[in-house]
């Protein structure tokens, strides 16, 4: 066990170095941030003097050795949009992803699985089929109509929900929150739900899916025969089986919350990550472009590691036969 | 008991305090498109990070809603020497932190704005030295005579200078440095309005200043002012709809018409001083993305001429920026000094017939291929007029290959002086042709020429348009002014499309008029009885 996670570990620092390589040398192709640091005026002179003094000018392997090394120390450098360290700004924003990350994925694992077993149970319930085909709207529309959709029902029209932001949030320490205030709980519900509807959708049909596989198994049918309650065989015995494909997508998942938390964020005005990358983009703010995508690489990273650690936990049939690394 | 006699006290005070405020002044909340970058105001020279400092900081001079030239800081400027401006400067005015205004702050803000990293240098160009009389009169040294030291001066804000010593920001913010300047989050100014506080792209929140110099020469109602960033067009309609902002600066041209059938919101609409145009690679012996082999069909001002032709501005004007637009015949905004409104005359409806004769004229009765390279996300619905310029463009024979990318590289191409075929968009915060001339005609060299990517170069033009830097003397400058327009104009070296308009829409009781320079004094805001 504890030489599966070096070995993950080891596997992690050669995923994130190879993601810094790539998204370094895409960098020389996004633009030029010279062009947008300065105004109308400046003449050609200064413009070369900036580049010189931001060391745009260093040949491509010299400015990538500068970039890691300067990354293992924690120096991520400045951002030219902001004027201010990367490694701030990712600490301010971070809490806001992290926050709606989590509480989406949390909403659509929840939602999902519930509906999931509900709709699987009833498999011939109006209600179920409705919860199914209502579902399929969430994932074919896009994630910015739905928001836009929703702020123009919920703030414009009726007023109930804040259009955008995060409202009050509370400090503790460097982290920041919105789940302590009304006007932050108020500003989360759209976001999450956003965010959520996607993913929640793919959830239940997976669960629906396997849990009706699951119920025509014979241990599922010896189960019946020896008279177990149908409540502890569905939600006991078979929906933990269901649960590895489960945990899988989901983890899988994470991937499209994070680019769909971009979409979101900017519709929302959200103050998070995604946003930032976006501006960052759209300036050539080089700094914070590298160290997001190195954030992205490391969550990656390390909800995979996850992931093959709720196999063991979940999954009764695997924990007999640990596997020995070899 | 005691304590619910204080309780009863402060309620019927609070009550009290908020029926007499609440008629006459209240907080606003600002929403535009993009939010300042940085508080320093000598850092970045662009749009939305001036139209914030405007709030806190000041210049010595400004310009009314008339775009005129009147005092702000200093209260009134004259040539002591044909090479020395002199500044009276404005007695009693404080710093929000209780400094004092003094010469020595405008030595010291001016020095600063001068140095290698600060992006205001320009406005300072061809200033020597800045030399403190006495308290309150400076004078402006230039290298030679200069008509323009007052008018470039509006956009250099005056910091002070003990404030900045004492936090350690007498630099401006170099991004070598490992640390953040104090001042890109801090502000101590002159201006109506005082820094509260500052969340970057989430919202800053500033305070009236009581102590304002100008506080009986205008309303100065508002009690609070909220700048909130909201990037997405449709979410900073819906906050302006939903109540939850006052003023939306930066309005979609599409919501424009819905906004002002939306109960009780205002919009004003006013032209901007800025012009959107095509530019043409003129030099080049050969275009590199044109079928034509061996010759440069830019070259003759016959096909450029043929192109403007093509255009029919009036429809760009009302199918592509639906009204929000003004047809333009040359590449100077209505402004600016040395306009004429000739220069406009007849811009609207397009003569294919005499473009394809001219193009015949010219020896390319079918056209011939060529691309055109265009913003994405600079100017308002860049990449669509674009688009219709491209089907104009086909009917005389022109089959253009549209290129449209995002600013960050679209420029850097223009900089590098690598299109054939380029739009680009030119504000002019001066008011004078020279800024045009200068960035865009003058042949590229030294601080001229910086924009000029049609590869123009005339050494006539050049001498003409340098003299203009240094004539003080009003009626021949504008001569001299008058006389580079008719040799440039007739050589459409640029196929100016419109100029832009600007909007902006806010709740009924609030009336806010356009600036051509898209800034709004919000000091000068009266509450309407609705």
């Amino acid at each position: 066990m504890i030489a599966y996670i070096l070995r993950s570990l080891a596997q992690a620092v050669m995923v994130m170095l190879a993601v810094a390589l790539l998204a370094f040398s895409m960098f020389r192709f996004v633009g030029d941030p010279v062009a947008n640091m300065v105004g109308q005026e400046a003449s050609v002179k200064e413009r070369e003097e900036l580049a010189e003094r931001l060391g745009l000018n260093k040949p491509f392997p010299i400015q990538f050795a500068n970039y890691v090394t300067d990354m293992a120390r924690g120096e991520f450098g400045m951002s030219y949009r902001q004027g201010r360290p990367v490694a701030d700004l990712l600490r301010e924003r971070a809490p806001a992803t992290i926050e709606l990350a989590f509480l989406s994925s949390l909403f659509a694992l929840v939602f999902g699985i519930a509906l999931g077993v509900y709709a699987a149970i009833n498999r011939r319930g109006i209600l179920a089929n409705l919860a199914m085909s209502i579902s399929l709207i969430g994932v074919s529309l896009p994630t910015f109509l739905i928001g836009i959709g929703m702020i123009y029902l919920f703030a414009v029209e009726l007023r109930w929900l804040p259009s955008f932001g995060r409202g009050d949030v509370v400090r503790l320490g460097w982290w920041s929150t919105g789940l302590l205030t009304e006007s932050g709980r108020k500003s989360l519900i759209m976001p999450v739900l956003t965010l959520g509807l996607f993913q929640m959708t793919l959830i239940m049909r997976l669960v629906r899916a396997e849990m009706l596989e699951a119920l025509r198994t014979d241990y599922v049918k010896f189960a019946r025969a020896r008279g177990i309650p149908e409540r502890a065989i569905s939600f006991r015995h078979a929906l933990r089986n269901t649960m590895i494909p489960v945990v899988t997508i989901a983890g899988l998942q994470f991937g499209a919350v994070i680019a769909f938390a971009i979409v979101t964020e900017t519709v929302f005005q959200w103050p998070g990550l995604g946003a930032l990358f976006i501006q960052a983009v759209q300036y050539v703010d080089i700094p914070v472009m590298a160290a997001y995508l190195m954030f992205v690489a490391f969550v990656f990273v390390v909800v995979n590691l996850a992931v093959d650690l709720i196999y063991f936990a979940v999954d009764p049939r695997l924990r007999g036969t640990t596997v020995a690394a070899k | 008991m005691h304590w619910s006699m204080t309780r009863l006290t402060f309620a019927l005070g609070a009550a009290l305090a908020l029926s007499i405020t609440a008629a006459d002044a209240r907080p606003v909340k600002w929403a535009r498109g993009a939010d300042a970058l940085t508080l320093d105001p000598h850092s970045q020279n662009e749009g939305p990070t001036i139209a914030f400092s405007n709030q806190v900081y000041e210049a010595l001079t400004t310009r009314d809603n008339a775009n005129k030239l009147i005092p702000a800081l200093a209260v009134s400027w004259k040539l002591a020497d044909p090479t020395t401006w002199e500044f009276k400067l404005r007695q009693n005015v404080k710093f929000h932190n209780g400094d004092p205004f003094t010469a020595d702050d405008v030595v010291f803000s001016y020095n600063r704005a001068l140095q290698p990293t600060s992006d205001y240098k320009g406005y300072l160009a061809g200033v020597k030295e800045i030399v403190k009389v006495d308290d309150y009169t400076v004078q402006v040294k230039t290298t030679g005579p200069n008509p323009l030291v007052a008018d470039n001066l509006t956009s250099v804000f005056i910091m002070s200078k003990k404030w900045s010593e004492a936090n350690n920001t007498t630099k401006v913010q170099d991004f070598k440095n490992k640390e953040e300047n104090f001042a890109v989050r801090n502000a101590n100014g002159t201006g109506p309005f005082s820094l509260v506080s500052r969340e970057p792209d989430v919202k800053t929140v500033l305070k009236r200043n009581d102590a304002y110099w100008g506080r009986g020469e205008v309303p100065l109602e508002i009690t609070e002012l909220t700048l909130v960033p909201i990037k997405q067009d449709a979410t900073r309609v819906a906050a302006l709809l939903s109540g939850e902002m006052d003023v939306v600066q930066d309005v979609p041209v599409q919501d424009i018409e819905r906004l002002k059938n939306a109960p009780k919101m205002r919009v004003t609409e006013g032209p901007e001083n800025r012009t959107i145009f095509f530019g043409f690679d003129v030099g080049s012996p050969e275009l590199a993305s044109s079928d034509v082999k061996g010759k440069n069909p830019f070259k003759d001002v016959r096909v450029r001429e043929a192109v403007s032709l093509s255009l029919n501005r009036t429809a760009i004007q009302r199918v592509v920026m639906r009204g929000q637009a003004v047809p333009a015949g040359t590449i100077a905004p209505p402004f600016v000094n040395g306009y004429k409104k000739e220069f406009d005359a007849n811009a609207g409806a397009a003569d294919v017939a005499k473009a394809k004769s001219l193009m015949a004229a010219a020896g390319y009765p079918n056209g011939f291929s060529i691309s055109l390279h265009c913003p994405n996300d600079r100017y308002l619905n860049d990449e669509a007029i674009c688009q219709a310029a491209v089907g104009m463009m086909g009917q005389i024979g022109l089959k253009v290959n549209m290129i449209s990318q995002s600013k960050s590289l679209h420029f850097p191409v223009l900089q590098n002086v690598k299109s054939d075929f380029y739009m680009l968009g030119w504000g002019v915060p001066t008011y004078d042709s020279d800024y045009i001339f200068s960035f865009l005609y003058h042949t590229r060299e030294g601080t001229r020429g910086g924009w000029n990517a049609t590869r123009y170069s005339n050494p006539e033009v050049d001498k003409l348009i340098q003299s203009l830097s240094s004539e003080t003397d009003k009626p021949k400058r504008d001569a001299t002014i008058a006389q580079i327009w008719d040799k440039l104009r007739p050589e459409h070296l640029y196929a100016a499309i419109h100029h832009q308009m600007l909007a902006h829409a806010m709740k009924n009781d609030i009336e806010v008029p356009v600036r051509p320079d898209n800034i709004i004094f919000f000091k000068q805001v009266a509450f309407k009885k609705s």
